[in-house]
């Protein structure tokens, strides 16, 4: 395989994962907070289609970027509001939400539908892309995934070096203690939320900005439910979410390159792969009893209700 | 100050009339809706979820499409008591209508009265073997099932895709990715004539009322009401956790696979990629509508058909897109799932009195 | 005494709907003082203690610390003021280092090595040495409470409020408690001490405050007062002596032999070779501390875990250790789990619908697997009746709103009603007024002299030694030789329990 092929491959897969890790990243810190999200493929249809819409009107990406973390917010706040405050249960509430978002998003995404959006450039970074065979491989891509991953050190970095992440891990482990030592769970949780929205937004910014510039009704097509998957495999740990993310996203890419590959198989079929690799992984988590529950945040979703 | 305090007891009037302000509120939502998108709010809402009310034809819509919502809801609702959480109907339901169909075409050159039961058989057990698979993980490796069914029902709509492209399609079609047509054997027989209307919405009566006497009078639904509410009792009794996951999703699975066969055999007359149009995702919000309740599932059926065919009015009268059925039902749960709270909770106002300033 | 105390509360009331938990409450506390808070379950310690460290407010009275008005809105505030407490049940989080405990503890800190280099230093200098690098879930629950102290000392407090700390230690670990608590008093730092354990109060505290039923009946100094007299100001009657048995124990009813089960929770206990021998008309008493093996145990009886082998537990010769808990019941066995809400029962089913959790086959409550209400009916009524339960009607009342004390006799009651052979109850008596707990106590005797064997696990020493024919001590999984009650000495009990005196291995 020549240098260009590699670098091509190698391009896809990356394009294929960001998304996924940024929903995953932002899902990451909800759950670890204690909060099941699974409204995250509603979060990231609506960021793709404000991202594409904005960017759209305004010919300017970065606007287009900010409105789709603002927009993934916004949904996860009243995921948010209906789960803290007024006790919902997160799982009937997570699947309204997926749910609205994606007809929300068609509605708005009506009169944008077959229009065809401008392409972001990818950013040379200099010196580092000059490097001989990494150069090209790693450092010409587009700025989101120079921003996904100054995310994920950001992400690891608060939660195991900071205090308020550590305050963060504290209610997602035990609310009840977090509470009886006078931290504001809701709050904390509110926030994590809608950071976890906003990082989603970001994911579907980048399918509807970055990946193919324009938008289709659904076009997040269950990337959602792989990012929650991804959560699990990763066992809520930021680093291992990256590897998780390439390892769905280059499933994904392999998908696409096996026909070129001389694979004959019919394509619905190599579509199945991502997510029966996601099962096989989701067995390989849970089935070790300790190792399952020794990683998982101890009060992830529970209701949390304060008695005082 | 606002404080939420936990009831002893439900509020039984509250129970019944939540439901009934959440659609209210979606009704306003709504209008507030068309409203934004330009459209006359007061012609927009009677449009949508009046006229249908009115219409000979509508009603009888009504009754199409609340039939797979009401048994496949049946079927979540024993589950989601239990806390086994079936996300995965809407594959199941496709395995249903796929296996079901898979029968009908198989003998498509035959009558017989036999053939339809045998379909009906076939659906129900493509639902189970499918349901099987989650049910399976979560006992013997205690894999989280929502991930699970959902990740199959991709699998399932993908499977019906590739078969319908290949070896299940119409060899004397015109090259379109869609089975035969069912024959007459193979067609469910109308209640009404003129109208779309099947037997299946019998079945779907009589599956409501069974559900109600499982769930009330018979040991099984005691025992998914105890492992929902207090799984340490529900050991502590001597009852078996993993006959009842095992049981609650062949359940819902079959009965979500039933409701694809019906689907198939009904309203679409054959096998096409985009025979699964949500059912098994709106059958959630349905089963919550109806608060788990038989009796309340049938009403909330009915509730969402009628969004489905408002949906259709607004979409065919007013040029909106297919999807904002979904935002009216995306909004309804939001309604009912926020002011649900009324019903477990109290809302106190507390004074807090001081005997010095602070 | 001309100084200003250090904490003050003044006609202090804390309602909740149903209970009024703390009636007008006074109390005065001097620095340096060691006062203890003195009451049984449900005084109303706990409610007037977190009022003190702000959890939640008073509806009427007045507090001051230091001559100052004192009105915490949250623990923050309390712990600005100099008030810090070491909870009964911790707030620590298991899967969090020690270090990332205490700093969560502490406002504004960060973990690093100035803080392990504090957390060390201090620990050492009132002797309790702990790492600040391990995780929560490895230590013993001694150790963890040191961990909690250490969070509080940290914050230089005025005064340390220490809920029924030796609730989970031994008595050895208990006395290096005391002379912790006893250097800080020295050093200035008054100390609110919550107990119901006479022996401790009268050894440890200065001065001592009774509350019974949410009011304050009594202000005394332990060191004048015996153990008999403090006792009678907490119960307000004199306490039930033994009752005198005579036990003619008759054929073996129940064998468990060298039951050893692996922990399945993470912070479990290993069973480790547990024999004992139960016969018909005797009442065995295990005592122990929470958290040695009991809850363990109490699952291999009951059938929610199986035993290593069927014969591991033998029921009159036939072995059990396979069957569920559904077939040891239809072989007659009986059980009283130590929660009643959420193990006993279902809270927010009624009376009636929880007689089907255990009373299915004995009371014929199913027919082809349709619930027969009416003789559900008829069954809980008796229960009810004979075990003056209070409570509205059977099929009306929900088992989350019968108050302890008769949630519990329905409970004991719906399991004696179906006469046993082998009854085993844990904790029978935990949170129960002393009316109730008395009613308990002659109900369970009475079921033993009609032949029943009862098994008892309790942490209440004087409660098995009123009842108990024999008692065995469980500790760190391990059960000692089963010795006649009149025979076994407190001190040996509590040795014991300490892992101290070497567990003979029953026969």
């Amino acid at each position: 395989m020549d240098m260009a092929t590699l670098t091509s491959i190698v391009a896809a897969v990356i394009v294929a994962s960001t998304p996924l890790l940024f929903a995953a990243l932002g899902e990451l810190v909800t759950e670890r907070a204690g909060v099941l999200n699974l409204g995250v493929e509603g979060m990231m249809v609506m960021g793709a289609v404000v991202g594409f819409s904005v960017t759209y009107e305004s010919d300017s990406h970065l606007l287009g970027v900010l409105a789709s973390a603002a927009a993934g917010a916004m949904m996860a706040l009243i995921f948010g509001v209906l789960t803290q405050l007024l006790l919902a249960n997160q799982v009937a509430t997570g699947l309204a939400l997926t749910m609205f978002g994606l007809g929300a998003s068609a509605l708005w995404g009506q009169s944008y539908t077959g229009l065809s959006g401008k392409l972001m450039g990818n950013v040379d970074i200099p010196l580092l892309s000059e490097i001989p065979v990494i150069g090209p491989l790693l450092f010409r891509h587009d700025p989101m995934v120079y921003l996904c991953f100054v995310l994920l050190v950001a992400v690891w970095w608060f939660l195991t070096r900071t205090r308020k992440g550590m305050i963060l891990r504290a209610v997602g482990e035990n609310h009840g203690a977090a509470h009886a030592l006078g931290y504001r769970v809701v709050m904390v949780r509110l926030a994590a939320i809608m950071f976890g929205g906003a990082c989603a937004g970001l994911g579907g910014a980048y399918l509807s900005i970055v990946q193919t510039p324009l938008w289709a009704d659904g076009m997040t097509a269950g990337r959602g439910w792989i990012a929650l998957a991804i959560v699990v495999f990763a066992a809520w740990r930021p680093w291992r979410a990256m590897a998780g993310a390439y390892l769905f996203g280059g499933v994904t890419v392999l998908q696409l390159h096996a026909q070129a590959m001389g694979i004959e198989i019919e394509s619905q079929y190599m579509s199945m792969l991502p997510y029966l690799v996601t099962i096989v992984v989701l067995v390989a988590i849970s089935h070790d009893p300790t190792r399952a529950r020794m990683s998982a945040p101890g009060s992830l979703g529970k209701t949390f209700f304060s008695t005082s | 100050m606002i404080k939420l305090v936990p009831r002893t007891r439900s509020s039984r009037s509250l129970v019944v009339l939540t439901p009934v302000v959440a659609i209210a509120l979606t009704v306003l939502a709504s209008a507030i809706l068309f409203a934004m998108l330009g459209k006359d709010p007061g012609p927009a809402v009677l449009a949508t979820f009046y006229r249908p009310l009115t219409d000979h034809y509508a009603l009888t819509e009504i009754l199409v499409k609340a039939t797979p919502l009401i048994l496949i809801a049946c079927g979540l609702s024993l589950g989601f008591r239990a806390n086994v959480w079936n996300i995965g109907a809407e594959g199941q339901f496709t395995m249903g209508a796929l296996c079901g169909g898979a029968v009908a075409l198989a003998f498509y050159d035959v009558q017989g009265y036999w053939l339809l039961p045998l379909m009906c058989l076939a659906g129900v057990a493509g639902g189970m073997a499918w349901a099987a698979v989650p049910a399976f993980l979560k006992t013997r490796f205690q894999t989280n099932e929502i991930l699970t069914s959902l990740m199959l029902t991709y699998v399932a709509i993908l499977l019906l895709s590739v078969l319908v492209h290949g070896p299940l399609k119409d060899p004397e079609g015109l090259n379109f990715p869609e089975s035969r047509l069912f024959h007459d054997s193979a067609i469910l027989p109308l209640l009404f004539d003129e109208t779309r209307v099947h037997i299946g919405f019998l079945i779907a009566l009589v599956v409501v009322v069974v559900t109600h006497i499982v769930l009330w009078r018979h040991i099984f639904g005691y025992q998914i009401k105890v492992q929902g509410e207090a799984d340490r009792v529900a050991r502590f009794a001597g009852f078996v956790q993993n006959r009842i996951v095992w049981r609650c999703l062949l359940i819902s699975g079959g009965l979500a696979g039933l409701a694809g066969v019906f689907e198939a055999a009904g309203p679409v007359g054959q096998l096409v990629p985009a025979l699964p149009t949500g059912y098994g995702f709106t059958a959630i919000i349905v089963a919550f509508l109806g608060r788990l309740h038989p009796v309340g599932i049938l009403f909330g059926g009915f509730v969402m058909a009628l969004t489905y065919i408002g949906g259709e009015t607004a979409q065919m009268e007013m040029q909106m897109p297919k999807a904002v059925t979904s935002v009216f039902q995306g909004l309804l749960l939001f309604f009912l799932l926020g002011i649900d709270f009324l019903v477990r909770y109290r809302v106190v106002l507390t004074t807090r009195r001081r005997s010095a300033e602070g | 005494m001309a100084e200003a105390p250090l904490l003050s509360l003044r006609g202090v009331t804390k309602a909740y709907p149903g209970v009024v938990a703390n009636q007008d409450v006074d109390l005065t506390i001097q620095a340096g003082e060691i006062h203890a808070l003195l009451g049984e379950n449900g005084a109303g310690k706990s409610t007037l203690v977190k009022m003190i460290y702000g959890v939640v407010e008073p509806d009427t009275g007045q507090m001051a610390f230091n001559g100052k008005p004192y009105f915490p809105k949250s623990p923050n505030d309390a712990r600005a003021t100099g008030i810090g407490m070491v909870f009964q049940h911790f707030s620590l989080f298991e899967a969090m280092t020690v270090a990332e405990n205490i700093a969560l503890g502490l406002p504004g800190v960060v973990v690093g090595r100035e803080l392990s280099d504090e957390i060390i230093s201090v620990s050492e200098n009132y002797g309790l040495s702990i790492q600040p690098d391990a995780r929560i879930g490895t230590l013993s629950m001694g150790e963890r409470q040191k961990v909690e102290i250490v969070r509080c000392l940290l914050q230089q407090p005025k005064l340390l409020i220490m809920d029924e700390p030796t609730s989970v230690l031994t008595p050895q670990e208990a006395d290096k408690l005391f002379l912790t608590l006893r250097k800080l008093a020295a050093e200035g730092c008054a100390i609110l001490y919550i107990s119901h354990k006479l022996e401790e109060i009268r050894a440890l505290c200065d001065a001592a405050t009774v509350l019974r039923q949410g009011k304050v009946v009594e202000q005394c100094i332990p060191a004048d007062e015996t153990a008999a007299t403090m006792a009678q100001m907490m119960i307000g009657d004199t306490p039930v002596n033994r009752v005198a048995r005579v036990t003619r124990p008759g054929e073996v009813r129940l064998v468990v032999d060298e039951l050893s089960l692996p922990r399945i929770e993470t912070f479990g206990v290993d069973l480790t070779n547990i024999s004992l021998t139960l016969r018909s008309g005797e009442v065995l008493g295990i005592a122990g501390i929470a958290g040695n093996g009991q809850s363990e145990l109490m699952q291999a009886l009951i059938g929610e875990r199986r035993s290593p082998r069927p014969t591991t537990i033998r029921l009159m010769g036939n072995p059990v250790g396979y069957d569920g808990p559904e077939k040891r019941r239809r072989k007659r066995m009986a059980f009283i789990p130590e929660e009643r809400l959420g193990h006993g029962t279902v809270p927010v089913m009624s009376l009636l619908e929880n007689t089907f959790v255990t009373a299915r086959d004995q009371r014929k409550l199913e027919k082809a697997g349709f619930m027969n209400f009416a003789a559900a009916a008829r069954f809980a009524d008796e229960v009810i009746e004979a075990f003056r339960v209070r409570a509205g009607r059977a099929e009306n009342s929900e088992a989350g709103s019968l108050s302890g004390g008769n949630l519990q006799k329905f409970i004991v009651g719906r399991e004696i009603l179906q006469d046993p052979k082998v009854l085993i109850a844990s904790q029978p008596t935990w949170g129960v007024d002393a009316g109730a707990a008395a009613e308990i106590h002659n109900a369970l005797l009475t079921l033993a002299d009609a032949g029943t064997a009862i098994l008892v696990l309790s942490q209440d020493l004087d409660e098995l030694r009123t009842i108990s024919d024999r008692i065995a001590v469980i500790a760190g999984g391990r059960l000692s030789a089963a010795r006649p009650a009149a025979k076994i000495s407190v001190e040996e009990i509590g040795l014991m329990m300490g892992g101290e005196l070497e567990l003979e291995a029953a026969e």
